[in-house]
């Protein structure tokens, strides 16, 4: 596959993949869907707080099961309206594991995940949400460089 | 009324994932690869989130109820601990692995890919790890 790059201070953009409309778009119905449920429920939609508060039960348990339903269902809806986006996995079993483990830990102990920090602690300016944010997007990057150019070759 | 507004929210949320793009581990490694072809487009997901949630955040913070009546429940701590810091690296990591973090993951469960539900059982149980480690500290 030819990727078209244009090089711009030493970072290369992937122009062919990139979708800058359709990514702000999904983006703001992620920001309308944490302000509906901040300002109706009354809590944050983050992601791996609910799933923990479900397997933990506690109060709220069945409101925060319903939001998961909600996401569950989604791409049932869209299936209804129009074709599934690409979905492409570049993982096989093992390393989906240890994925899976290491963001099911470490969401726990950094209390939240891209939703609760990225999008709603960083909206509230929250500095735990900032760091964290800031925590998992370098340890991501560096990741990836490790596994796709140091090892991956 | 307050379990259809979380289902509504939730859905709408799904909804965002799979336009955004965030739902496609390819992509979401594509933004992760800032040394390869970057494809920034998950930096405009989070502009466009935050940029809708913003003040929706602030006014929210700065009531006790909710617009439907339930109790306003925002994070109130504060310490920026070793915890905060060791879990997002940690989280990092695992997103760095498979491109997926915990919503895109659920989001795409009954997609029918293999890999979605691999995922989710694995992160189910660091989850359920947690808790065990928790509770084994607090005794």
């Amino acid at each position: 596959m030819s990727i078209d790059r244009i090089a711009t201070d030493g970072v290369a953009i992937d122009w062919l993949h990139f979708t800058p409309w359709t990514s702000l778009a999904g983006g703001a119905l992620i920001g309308l869907a944490a302000a509906l449920f901040v300002l109706l429920n009354g809590r944050i939609a983050g992601i791996s707080g609910l799933l923990g508060a479900v397997l933990q039960g506690g109060e709220g348990r069945a409101e925060k099961a319903m939001f998961l339903l909600g996401l569950l269902l989604a791409p049932l809806l869209w299936g209804l309206f129009a074709v599934m986006p690409v979905i492409e996995f570049q993982v096989g079993w093992l390393s989906l594991l240890v994925a899976g483990l290491l963001v099911g830990l470490g969401t726990r102990y950094g209390s939240g995940c891209t939703s609760g920090h990225g999008v709603c602690g960083v909206s509230r300016l929250s500095p735990r949400s900032l760091l964290a944010t800031l925590g998992f997007m370098a340890s991501g990057f560096a990741t990836v460089f490790v596994l796709r150019h140091l090892f991956g070759g | 009324m307050r379990k259809l507004t979380a289902l509504l929210a939730g859905l709408v949320f799904g909804i965002g994932l799979l336009l955004s793009g965030m739902a496609n581990p390819s992509k979401v490694l594509g933004f992760l690869d800032l040394a390869g072809a970057w494809d920034p487009s998950l930096l405009l997901v989070m502009l466009g989130a935050i940029g809708v949630a913003a003040a929706p955040m602030a006014w929210a913070g700065k009531r006790s109820r909710s617009l439907l009546g339930a109790s306003m429940q925002l994070p109130v701590k504060r310490e920026l601990d070793p915890r905060l810091i060791g879990g997002s690296l940690l989280f990092g990591i695992g997103w760095g692995i498979a491109g997926l973090c915990p919503g895109p993951a659920v989001a795409i469960l009954f997609s029918g890919h293999w890999q979605s539900v691999v995922f989710v059982l694995a992160m189910l149980a660091g989850m359920l790890l947690f808790t065990a480690l928790e509770r084994r500290r607090g005794l």
